[in-house]
């Protein structure tokens, strides 16, 4: 049988950031980081903060990505990645998110409704998981 | 006839309405440009979207499922969120949305129904408040400025949501137009809440639609966790799709207009010149006989 690929997909409100056909995906799902590899059974997740690799060339990982949450559809062909937000992991500002980080801290102190409190806590989750995805990969 | 003075000026108007109007076409097209790269870039997302939710939807069919699959079991008050643009001169952009929501006002309230309706966008609400004016909960306006930003549909969406809560409104219809061309604006009504699928042939591949309807989905964590997740998401994506699609619609429905009026003043111009210069050499010709016949008599 010829090698299969999976046609991996990660789409932002904004737009399509990434399609390509590639051997195998990791994903932080919400109840802990899969792989896709072709054929894989269909599914449906959430997905946590956390960093997607993208596999190429076997066992080589081309490609890491920071989500900060989302949903990702998997069926034998396709990986799809529904992100809130996503940017590749060179890419990021560790100052710039570790003041950011501090920022959501206060906020999260000076929310005055739960719902505040809670977008709040949200947000500093999200940072904590980017900082974390940072050290891990330096 | 009018004075050569009157025409001087009348021409020297529609030369600078002109000017005017063939720079708007200009500032449109450039947005146009842009606003129509961010609507179709927005656009797999949103189809992707909707794909899952109704593998979800048809997949849980018949459970309770959460409320804003399954609706509050009424439908008494309906929410009409209509989407507009916040400037005129857009041609008939804005009066179409208008048209289009007024209408289903005025069949719902002639049904029995109560009527809320949401405007985004000052100039839908000029339009609808003419008439409807007791039924305009509220305007959201500069939404769209500089760009559609996802913060604000989710701000929007949270909005609906907390009024859902509450149990302000049964169904939710929002109204906006899908942006075809910049000739071309089709105006949508889309049902919010509850949510309804989207037909197949609506997220652009029909091949697709087929190949998952035989497909059984695993879900992890579980339906309920995700559905609950991905509902409220998906209303602030259908929002700020909605408001991609009007952006790019407006700035294409400005500049088709700008241009028309750009051509009418060219062609208003020339009339007018055409007349001035007759009635110059009439006045030159009257003189002329005047002066010979003056001399005639002498």
């Amino acid at each position: 049988m010829a090698e299969q690929k999976v046609e991996f997909e990660l789409v932002s409100p904004e737009k399509l950031l990434l399609s390509q056909a590639v051997d195998m995906v990791v994903v932080p799902g919400g109840d802990g980081d899969f792989g896709v590899l072709p054929r894989h059974a269909p599914m449906i997740s959430t997905v946590r903060p956390g960093v997607i690799s993208v596999y190429e060339e076997r066992r080589a990982v081309s490609q890491r990505l920071f989500v900060s949450g989302g949903f990702a559809e998997v069926t034998p062909e396709r990986c799809t990645v529904l992100a809130v937000e996503a940017e590749p992991l060179e890419e990021i500002d560790r100052a710039a998110t570790e003041q950011a980080l501090k920022n959501a801290r206060e906020d999260v102190a000076d929310a005055k409704s739960e719902h505040d409190k809670a977008v709040a806590a949200k947000r500093v989750n999200v940072l904590e998981a980017k900082l974390d995805a940072l050290s891990r990969a330096n | 006839m009018a004075s050569l003075k009157e025409l001087r000026s009348r021409i020297a108007s529609v030369k600078s309405t002109q000017k005017i109007t063939s720079a708007m076409k200009m500032v449109a097209a450039a947005k146009l440009k842009r606003a129509q790269e961010q609507a179709e870039a927005s656009r797999p997302y949103a189809a992707r979207m909707a794909r899952m939710l109704g593998s979800l939807a048809s997949g849980s069919r018949g459970g309770q499922g959460p409320k804003l699959l399954s609706g509050t079991g009424k439908q008494d008050v309906h929410l009409l969120v209509v989407a507009t643009a916040d400037r005129g001169l857009c041609g008939a952009f804005n009066a179409n949305i208008a048209r289009e929501a007024r209408r289903d006002i005025e069949r719902l309230k002639a049904e029995g129904k109560t009527v809320k309706v949401l405007c985004i966008g000052r100039k839908g609400r000029d339009a609808l408040r003419r008439g409807h004016a007791d039924v305009i909960i509220d305007t959201l306006e500069d939404v769209s400025k500089p760009r559609p930003s996802f913060e604000k549909s989710d701000e929007i969406a949270q909005r609906l949501l907390a009024m859902y809560d509450e149990g302000e409104f049964d169904v939710c219809t929002l109204y906006y137009a899908q942006f075809k061309s910049a000739i071309s604006q089709i105006v949508t009504r889309q049902q919010l809440v509850p949510f309804a699928a989207p037909e197949a042939e609506a997220t652009g591949d029909e091949a697709q639609a087929v190949e998952n309807k035989g497909m059984v989905y695993d879900y992890e964590p579980d339906e309920e966790t995700i559905l609950a997740e991905l509902l409220p998401r998906n209303l602030a994506v259908q929002v700020f799709n909605a408001l991609l699609e009007n952006n790019a619609g407006e700035q294409g429905a400005r500049m088709t207009a700008m241009d028309n009026a750009t051509r009418n003043a060219g062609e208003m111009n020339k009339k007018l010149t055409l007349l001035y210069n007759r009635t110059r050499q009439a006045a030159i010709t009257k003189e002329l006989i005047e002066i010979v016949s003056a001399k005639e008599a002498m």
